[in-house]
């Protein structure tokens, strides 16, 4: 037992803890709900305490955006206590039902969304889509992300991508119905374990592919696998990498004018984790007739959506309105035509407040490939 | 060698320190039965008086030529016990160390296995000491002046007690006044006392003093030489401006075409000046200088007709011919004294100094407040129309310091003190402002400093515990996003102005100053003491000594106080006249030097040159060892491909031995 908690304090590096609240100042959830990651920090030290703590609902507030690690002046991760407090409680086996359905869903059919595995490439249907054969050589091998080959409402984010690399000419192969859950959202909801078997899995298949890099449409996915990935040396890049470059190749034309104010909203996991700021907006700035606006609260000072961290399965309390709601007003008041993203999850999020704030008439909120694609022609 | 060894050998306990984990008596049983050891004894403390005498009693009782102490690191007290044998009448270089404390007892917790690993370091250092030869240490003389690098505080105190003591200074400012940071400052911690005020006389003293020659706006571009004996080379930047006519009236500047056009840096940008420019009022020398950077003439090679500061001048002064001017001297000791730089805020992107103008570092606000600043000391933000008074005003502390992200782990010293002292002076300038300082600790560890601290809280500044997470702009004012961590309550404060209490840096260009002198950097990337309790200002280099914020952010008070340790450090060499230079240096064996020239490339020092003898009739190249520049490194030993460098108490057949009783052939 005590070299167990003894390990919790260690691993986290709890003692290095000033007490200085940057992580809760920075939080975006402190002010919406009960979480208060420093005070948790200060009560964890007390291995006594781990229990009680891990039972606290708070700990699910967490999105896992990471603003509480960046800021914080000592080099600890307060997040990873959080997520360390769910392990904890997923070992007791107490979890919401919701989660434990998610959970199992990945294990049997390798998606959180308790969809069969046969079916993950039905959104390519009709499409001209080249999938990656093991072994063979491969420029970029896309991995599509769980959430986007099987929600409808996301689906589009991938043809987009697939319809614009055909018609840049590039050499890419997708995973295929192999394609297996990141498993992202596994770390993050606590089970360490099944986290560790899906990477060992994972690890295994994408090594097959004889791919130069692997590109993925979720910046969740990009982020675990460059991140948590140990042994996967493959490199990693996100969608807006790939564009980026083609647009300053000149391997892809935009001919067709996109008159809208856009302004662009940093994921999480692909701003405040990887420090991808810059590619999203030099997409923007090729498109013709685009305006590209910028909210107040961008790049490093950019603004939570609630989408991660598992929040897709855990219902929490909250106090005041949504970030995402937040956010749409925000962009409102720019007079944005489109909020665009470059995440599935942010895109969930932003269209559910855009509907709660019923500014569906005045707005959009749209994935960058989806302008992209209405550039391209 | 002279006679056969007759060797003793000396166990400290050093208290517990050694004792507790080495067997020291068990030791010493071991010592004696060594080969040519006549005596060997253990004590609790060797380097204290009793201990010295126990070895100078044995060094005449029983006639010791050689002495093994084993105990802490040579770098402790080699020279201690070298003395000793001094005393007693023997050569200092007959002495070996034998350090069982921070490679024994230090670093291992089982006793047997401690005291197995003492013995092999022992056994290895009387192998070794059998084969020592006596060395002889030259004196050389001291060049008796001194340069200081750095105009700031530090380097004009330090200055001017080298100066008084009657020695030369040569005082090198890089930029066209000297004054340094504290010139910057509009009233300092804890005492109120106006910056200027009390900087301003001792500029004067520096500049009117006849021992000191002042070249500001001057690089030194070369040192070589060794202690005692340095060659400087300094280039005096070409000004523009004929010294000896410039009478420092101005209208150069009031009349020039980019007058208040360019970005003052004493005003750290708040302010403008000329392209001809004095850099503050009361700035010394009081003679104007030609920024190359900005001015018309010197960029475009044209400044409208003709430069209207050439016009303007009735004293002719402006001098576009004018050319850098090399200025080469000789000293004995040299002070390194150039300061810090302030942290830069852009570094924390979620404070948004980059954003917003109503974000200030404290440096700008020192500048803002000063009455000589460029709102003549009016606390009023932004410009014509826009301006305004802030009535809502919060500290940020710790910005930069104390921060693993931004790699500097180290607290910052000043800024806490610095806080209290602006938010101190905006009450005075507006007693209706709200003022509050974020921090996460208070410290107020100087004289009269807890007292500050506590005065300003009375006066009505908040002080509230949390370090700001974000700031960002809503409805026109500065949203700071932060946790009373008292409360546990998460704030959105809303306010007009935050100033960031950016800590100290090392200077930006550093490098210049280490490349120059092959100076150390500690982990904070400040110049490195040669020892942090008992040798501040000395740095590993002989000779060259350190003061003031160059070594480690400090305030006044330690500045001055380092200074003149630095200075009194210089003037032990300064009066003594005379030097001792390392004896264990390289020696070459000419018979067997082939003359590649390896060891020259290799040498840090040019300690190394390569010189033509005649061998049997041919002319041929071997390597030699100035002895004087030779620091005893001994990288030309190791470097040389046919061993005919060996350093001396370092030499082939002296540590030969020695390594192998390390290896377990005895
Ligand atoms: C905002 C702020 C407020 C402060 N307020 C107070 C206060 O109220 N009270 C207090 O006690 N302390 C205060 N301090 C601390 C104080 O500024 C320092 O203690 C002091 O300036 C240190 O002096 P220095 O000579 O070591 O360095 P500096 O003042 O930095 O001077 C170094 C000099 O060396 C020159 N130089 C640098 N590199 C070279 C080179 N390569 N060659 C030649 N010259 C070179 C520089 O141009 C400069 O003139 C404050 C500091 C800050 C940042
Ligand atoms: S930011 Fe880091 S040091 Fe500060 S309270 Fe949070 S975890 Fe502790
Ligand atoms: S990761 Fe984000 S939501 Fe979670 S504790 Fe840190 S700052 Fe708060
Ligand atoms: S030449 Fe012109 S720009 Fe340069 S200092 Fe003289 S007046 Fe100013
Ligand atoms: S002096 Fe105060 S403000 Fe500066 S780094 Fe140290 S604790 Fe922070």
């Amino acid at each position: 037992m005590n070299s167990e908690v003894r390990s919790f304090l260690e691993k986290h590096d709890l003692l290095g803890c000033v007490q200085c609240g940057r992580c809760t100042g920075g939080c975006p959830v402190t002010a919406r709900t009960d979480l208060n990651v420093r005070r948790v920090i200060y009560e964890s030290i007390d291995e006594k305490m781990l229990d009680k703590m891990s039972k606290l609902p708070d700990i699910w507030d967490c999105t896992t955006c990471s603003t509480c690690a960046v800021r914080c002046p000592k080099g600890l991760k307060p997040l990873e206590v959080l997520i360390g407090l769910r392990e904890v409680l997923v070992e007791s086996g107490m979890v919401q039902s919701t989660v434990r359905d998610a959970l199992e869903s990945v294990f049997q059919e390798g998606n959180p969304w308790k969809k069969p595995r046969a079916t993950r490439l039905d959104w390519a249907e009709g499409l001209e889509v080249k999938i990656a054969e093991p072994g063979e050589k491969v420029e970029n091998l896309i991995f599509v992300c769980c959430t986007v080959a099987y929600d409808p409402k996301l689906q589009d984010i991938a043809r987009n991508l697939v319809k614009v690399l055909n018609k840049a000419g590039v050499d890419y192969g997708l995973v295929g119905d192999g394609e297996t859950c990141c498993s992202s959202e596994v770390y993050n909801l606590g089970e360490a374990g099944l986290f560790e078997m899906m990477v060992e899995d994972n690890t295994e298949l994408l090594k097959g592919f004889a791919a130069d890099r692997m590109v993925t449409i979720s910046p969740h996915c990009y982020s675990t696998f460059k991140n948590q990935y140990p042994l996967l040396k493959m490199e990693i890049v996100h969608y807006t990498h790939l564009i980026s470059e083609l647009l300053a190749e000149g391997k892809l034309a935009l001919p067709k004018e996109v008159s809208k104010k856009v302004v662009f909203h940093d994921p999480c996991y692909l701003g405040k984790k990887n420090n991808v700021f810059e590619e999203p907006r030099f997409i923007l700035k090729q498109v013709p007739g685009v305006e590209v606006l910028e909210f107040e609260r961008k790049k490093e000072r950019s603004l939570c959506c609630e989408g991660g961290g598992g929040k897709m399965w855990v219902e929490t309390e909250s106090r005041k309105e949504r970030l995402a709601e937040t956010r749409i007003k925000d962009a409102r008041a720019l007079g944005a035509d489109v909020l665009a993203v470059a995440c599935p999850f942010c895109i969930l999020t932003l269209d559910d407040a855009l509907k709660a704030k019923g500014f569906e008439e005045e707005m959009k909120v749209a994935d960058i490939l989806e302008i992209l694609h209405e550039a391209a022609g | 060698m002279s006679s056969k060894p007759k060797i003793g050998v000396y166990i400290c306990h050093c208290g517990i320190n050694i004792a507790k984990t080495v067997d020291v008596e068990e030791l010493t049983r071991y010592a004696v039965k060594l080969p040519n050891v006549r005596v060997a004894r253990d004590y609790s403390y060797m380097c204290s008086d009793p201990g010295q005498l126990m070895i100078r009693e044995d060094i005449r009782k029983n006639g010791l030529n050689r002495v093994v102490v084993a105990s802490c690191s040579p770098r402790m007290h080699e020279l201690t016990f070298r003395k000793a044998l001094v005393e007693a009448g023997l050569n200092p270089y007959y002495l070996e160390i034998a350090n069982i404390r921070e490679h024994c007892s230090w670093v291992h917790k089982d006793k047997q296995e401690a005291t197995a690993k003492a013995k092999k370091l022992l056994q290895a250092a009387v192998a070794k000491v059998r084969f020592l030869e006596p060395l002889q240490e030259k004196e050389v003389d001291v060049e008796a002046s001194a340069l200081i690098i750095g105009g700031g505080i530090a380097g004009i105190q330090a200055s001017l007690d080298i100066a008084n003591a009657g020695f030369k200074v040569y005082l090198v400012e890089k930029t066209p006044s000297i004054g340094g940071r504290m010139s910057q400052l509009d009233k300092t911690f804890p005492t109120l006392d106006c910056s200027a005020c009390i900087l301003t006389p001792k500029m004067v003293d520096a500049a009117s003093h006849p021992n000191i020659t002042l070249l500001t706006y001057s690089q030194v571009e070369s040192i070589t030489g060794y202690v005692g004996n340095f060659q400087v080379k300094v280039r005096k930047k070409a000004r523009y401006v004929d010294f000896s006519k410039c009478t420092g009236c101005g209208l150069c500047a009031e009349e020039c075409r980019l007058a208040d056009r360019v970005k003052s840096e004493f005003n750290m940008g708040i302010g403008n000046r000329s392209a001809i420019y004095l850099p503050f009022p009361q700035a010394v020398p009081a003679k104007y200088t030609v920024d190359p950077h900005s001015c018309l003439f010197l960029t475009r090679g044209k400044c409208g007709k003709s430069p209207k500061c050439v016009e303007a001048c009735p004293a002719g002064a402006v001098d576009f011919e004018q050319k850098d001017e090399i200025v080469e001297f000789k000293t004995g000791t040299v002070i390194v004294a150039t300061g810090f730089d302030v942290f830069d805020a852009a570094r924390k992107p979620e404070y948004g100094y980059s954003d917003y103008d109503n974000v200030l570092t404290g440096l700008e606000m020192e500048r803002l407040i000063s009455s000589s600043g460029p709102t003549g000391g009016k606390l009023v933000l932004g410009k014509g129309d826009g301006e305004y008074v802030p009535k809502e005003i919060a500290f940020i502390k710790c910005v930069g310091s104390r921060d693993k992200s931004t790699g500097n782990e180290y607290c910052s010293r000043v800024c806490c003190m610095y806080t209290a002292k602006l938010a101190h002076l905006v009450k005075d300038k507006l007693p209706e402002a709200n003022v509050r300082i974020y921090y996460m600790d208070v410290r107020a560890f100087g004289k009269g400093f807890e007292e500050f601290y506590d005065r300003v809280r009375r006066e009505g500044v908040r002080y509230i515990r949390g370090n700001p997470s974000e700031i960002f702009k809503r409805n026109g004012k500065l949203v700071i996003m932060v946790e009373d961590t008292l409360t546990a309550k998460p704030l959105e404060d809303e306010v007009d102005m935050v100033v960031l209490a950016v800590g100290l840096e090392p200077r930006r260009d550093a490098r210049e100053v280490i490349d120059l002198l092959r100076l150390s950097q500690s982990s904070d990337r400040f110049f490195l003491e040669a020892h942090p309790k008992l040798a501040p200002v000395d740095t590993a280099t002989e000779g060259v000594y350190l003061a003031g914020c160059a070594q480690g952010p400090k305030d006044i008070p330690d500045t001055v106080a380092q200074a003149k340790g630095a200075a009194s450090s210089a003037l032990v060499l300064l009066s003594s006249g005379k030097v001792k230079v390392q004896a264990q240096i390289s020696w070459v064996n000419e018979a067997t030097c082939r003359g590649c020239g390896y060891c020259v490339e290799i040498c840090p020092y040019t300690a190394i040159e390569l010189v033509s003898v005649n061998k049997m009739g041919h002319e041929v190249n071997v390597a030699r060892v100035n002895e004087a520049l030779c620091k005893g490194c001994g990288a030309c030993a190791a470097g040389c491909l046919s061993g005919s460098v060996q350093q001396k108490s370092f030499m082939d057949s002296q540590i030969l031995p020695q390594i192998a009783a390390l290896g377990g052939k005895s």
